[in-house]
């Protein structure tokens, strides 16, 4: 698939993203009314950066760095029993317990849901959070389940045989989401 | 790399079964050890429990009595939420050929995703492959092979140890009936280890695949990074391949004091069930240096990763 992808255009330079980012920061730590009970997981693999680089941005304007967990959502995936490829299952780890905490879920893109969903699943098998709130760098639209997300960086209508990808510093070199077609 | 094992490429497709370790690549097996470490996160969760083989069900056959290896099984598959079908067989009477396969053929026409298949005869779980075409895991066939044992041996190994490159091995006590010391032989070199097996003459085949073979026990354990003692089956006694027990006992139990010969603190496996007092000191099975108990715990993480690289993203 990678191979057959042409690209189209830069939607967000890495000026933006942070800007995108300290918003969300902010946005978070106002709507839970500070930092008490608040903590951070990320999804692999950009979702991990994202949470890491809010739970910093946090630290700098609150003075306290919320916990936070990685989480992989394969084994919760809806497809397992259909897809013709075997994804790799990669390490979760949430060092807290989840019971009573406010959770931010954070993800680079929300598309179908559908791995929104799978962490929905993956988290309430660890835990009773009291609220689980989900952040996104980019919602680029096509939900097939009824989910949205409560932090949003931008909002992208794509079309569906589009591809979006978010590109971090410590993943990839430097920030920035690309629009790509195939 | 053994004998008999061609260098298969990482990116090529692992085998469909898991009946040895033929047609696997160091990549593929290494990649399924990986894969059972994010099990045992699953498995220290309150919830042990995740829904990715939903919808596909697994038959653990056994033909061969087996109460722990078939619960090990089972249990995973469940943990992985797939259905169980757990079928007994004993094989007392008929023509033995034929029942085996049309047990299996039976029980296929309920819908089955994979079968793990214990039995006393080797062979048989290839010949399962062929008559079913479904993925096959060898739960240990005659003196053949048990993969997972050899899988969760060496992923207690890497816990203990951090890697396999370079180590030395020591396999104590019947080598020659043991599927367990046959397939730690060939898998544990694949991951680097030199494997060196060691028993009463009676009870050394005259080659197993890469490892070496002795008689002299402390030459076994010298400079060892682990040892592991295997089950002595008394019917091996009524069969005059041992004089006695207390020969046996003399020569070749892993004592606290030979356990010295081996490198400081290398680490003692048994696969199980033990005897205690006869290959090894009753009271070594519960020191620090025992991780028989880690055996048991990773077994399952194993055998849930097994489950998933032989059921998932194989469907055409």
């Amino acid at each position: 698939m990678e191979a057959n992808l042409t690209f189209k255009s830069k939607l967000l330079e890495a000026d933006e993203v942070r800007r995108a980012l300290t918003r969300i920061a902010h946005e978070v730590v106002e709507k839970n009314k500070g930092v008490n009970g608040l903590c951070f997981v990320g999804i692999h693999t950009r979702g991990i950066t994202l949470a890491r680089r809010l739970v910093e941005m946090i630290r700098g304007f609150e003075g306290v760095a919320p916990p936070m967990g990685i989480l992989d959502i394969t084994l919760y995936r809806d497809d397992l029993s259909e897809i013709g490829l075997q994804p790799k299952v990669r390490e979760t780890r949430i060092p807290f317990d989840l019971h009573g905490k406010a959770v931010v879920l954070v993800d680079d893109v929300l598309f179908t849901g559908r791995t929104a969903r799978a962490a929905l699943d993956a988290l309430i098998d660890q835990g009773r959070p009291s609220r689980i709130y989900l952040a996104v760098l980019v919602d680029r639209g096509h939900r097939e389940l009824p989910i949205r997300a409560d932090f949003v960086g931008k909002n992208l209508p794509t079309s569906k045989n589009e591809v979006v990808k978010v590109h971090t510093l410590e993943d990839d070199g430097e920030d920035g989401v690309e629009l790509w077609e195939q | 790399m053994t004998a008999t094992q061609e260098p298969t490429p990482a990116t090529a497709q692992p085998p469909r079964s898991l009946l040895d370790f033929q047609g696997w690549s160091r990549g593929q097996l290494e990649s399924i050890l990986e894969t059972a470490k994010m099990m045992q996160e699953v498995l220290a969760r309150p919830v042990k429990k995740v829904p990715a083989l939903t919808g596909f069900t697994v038959a653990t056959v056994f033909f061969e009595a087996s109460t722990r290896t078939r619960l090990s099984f089972e249990l995973a598959a469940r943990r992985m939420s797939a259905d169980v079908l757990s079928f007994a067989a004993s094989t007392s009477s008929v023509s033995k050929g034929e029942t085996y396969k049309d047990t299996l053929l039976t029980l296929d026409a309920m819908g089955l995703d994979a079968y793990v298949i214990r039995v006393d005869a080797a062979g048989v779980c290839h010949q399962a492959e062929k008559w079913l075409g479904k993925p096959i895991i060898n739960a240990g066939d005659g003196w053949r092979a048990h993969p997972t044992q050899a899988l969760l041996d060496a992923f207690t190994l890497l816990e203990k140890l951090g890697t396999l490159e370079g180590k030395k091995v020591a396999i104590v006590g019947d080598i020659q009936h043991s599927r367990v010391a046959r397939s730690n032989a060939e898998l544990l070199p694949m991951l680097g280890a030199k494997v060196v097996a060691c028993g009463p003459a009676t009870l050394l085949p005259g080659s197993l695949l890469a490892a070496e073979l002795t008689t002299d026990l402390r030459q076994a354990l010298s400079e060892a990074d682990a040892v592991m003692a295997l089950r002595l089956q008394n019917e091996r006694m009524d069969k005059g391949l041992l004089p006695s027990l207390p020969e046996y006992i003399s020569g070749y139990q892993i004592t606290e004091g030979r356990l010295g010969w081996a490198k400081p603190d290398a680490p003692l496996l048994h696969p199980g069930p033990m005897n205690r007092d006869v290959e090894l000191e009753g009271s070594l099975a519960d020191s620090p240096r025992s991780l028989v108990e880690r055996q048991v715990a990773n077994g399952q993480a194993v055998r849930m990763a097994v489950l998933y690289h032989l059921l998932v993203g194989k469907k055409s």
